[in-house]
């Protein structure tokens, strides 16, 4: 097995993104910077998938007149997966930029440890 | 309330302990993944194994069965078509659930909006002037793009969330006002079901008749002209007005807590 240090600088530049974004998620208590931790590592995702499907030398597949041959072309199949991440990631954002929001109205602060403290007590 | 000495020690105690764990938890993952990395297939070579007979397929025969010249276009409307009902369905209820949790009274202006209010630009003569010269090439871009989806890159996700920024923008200069005369609560309701029930109906028929090896009764036209690739191009269309109302409706919940 031979390692590819500095052929695969995508997928590494990818790894180091998802790790930012998963340091962002894990250290900060701030809400809202957990959510853009999040989309951190919805981007590196993109990024690993996309730099999957690239072959050098080739064209993106949308057919040339005259140009029929596959090997003329690179993988199409992870730039439909890339599409249906985004979508999922866009929804999840939302959702929890709602939630956020209202836990913002109810608590005055994004700080998780403050949350946790001023719902001490309410057993609804 | 404050917190008592005792509470305060076990706190800063377990943040301690939280951030020695999380730094070794960063780091062992980073470490895997970069070892991963290291022992994936080199970079944009021909011959790696995600390159398999699935393009040949896909590139050699997409033209032909679906009419499309964009081939992901063709997986993700055509022989994926399913798949892209559920993304818009996910869409959807991400939007419902933001209804759900931000939607106020009808008539009531929260404490959101009063507040946000005083930061709005009012009759801002300079940013109305900008918006009124890049709204009209804006909803020309983002048709195009939608239309072209099956033709070009792009599609229905792409030229949605351009044709719903392009809403945000009418919104921010003009005022909600003028915006609601277009996109109220109840047009808004239609135009997303309206789509969503077509897509439904649309792709429920084309199963019936493109599928099962059964010959399709939609023309599927001349590869590269607008009117080609079967349903790709209405497909593309109630994409695109699902996105752009989701877009919209989101930016108009969090504004104001209502359309």
């Amino acid at each position: 097995m031979e390692f590819h240090l500095f052929t695969n600088y995508v997928e590494i530049a990818a790894v180091i993104l998802f790790s930012v974004g998963f340091t962002t998620l894990l250290f900060h208590q701030n809400l809202m910077k957990k959510i853009i931790g999040f989309n951190i590592m919805d981007t590196a995702i993109f990024l690993f998938l996309a730099a999957k499907g690239y072959i050098a030398g080739r064209m993106a597949p949308i057919l040339v007149e005259g140009a029929n041959d596959p090997a003329l072309y690179i993988n199409p199949v992870p730039s439909a997966l890339v599409l249906t991440g985004i979508v999922v990631s866009v929804s999840v954002t939302a959702f929890a930029l709602a939630l956020v929001l209202r836990l913002y109205e109810r608590y005055g602060t994004l700080h998780l440890d403050e949350i946790l403290y001023l719902t001490r007590g309410e057993h609804d | 309330m404050q917190l008592s000495s005792v509470e305060l020690k076990l706190l800063r105690r377990f943040r301690k302990i939280y951030t020695i764990i999380a730094f070794l938890v960063s780091l062992a993952m980073a470490a895997v993944l970069l070892l991963t990395v290291f022992n994936l297939p080199a970079f944009g070579k021909a011959g790696n194994p995600a390159e398999n007979e699935v393009i040949g397929r896909y590139i050699g025969k997409g033209l032909e069965e679906t009419g499309a010249v964009n081939i992901v276009a063709a997986v993700i409307l055509d022989y994926r078509a399913f798949d892209t009902l559920g993304e818009t369905l996910v869409l959807f209820s991400a939007l419902v659930a933001v209804i759900m949790l931000l939607k106020d009274e009808p008539g009531v202006f929260t404490r959101r909006y009063r507040e946000r209010s005083q930061f709005e630009p009012e009759k801002d003569q300079i940013f109305r002037s900008v918006a009124a010269l890049l709204i009209p090439c804006l909803l020309v871009f983002s048709i195009y793009i939608i239309v072209n989806g099956h033709l070009s890159a792009g599609g229905g996700f792409a030229g949605g969330a351009i044709l719903g920024a392009t809403f945000i923008l009418y919104n921010i200069a003009y005022g909600i006002e003028k915006a609601r005369r277009f996109l109220n609560e109840k047009s808004f309701l239609r135009f997303i079901t309206a789509a969503l029930l077509f897509y439904c109906i649309a792709k429920g028929y084309s199963f019936f008749t493109g599928g099962n090896h059964l010959p399709s009764v939609i023309p599927l036209g001349l590869p590269g002209s607008i009117f080609s690739g079967g349903l790709i191009l209405p497909l593309n269309i109630t994409v695109g007005i699902v996105v752009a109302c989701v877009v919209y409706g989101a930016f108009c919940l969090f504004n104001r807590g209502g359309l």
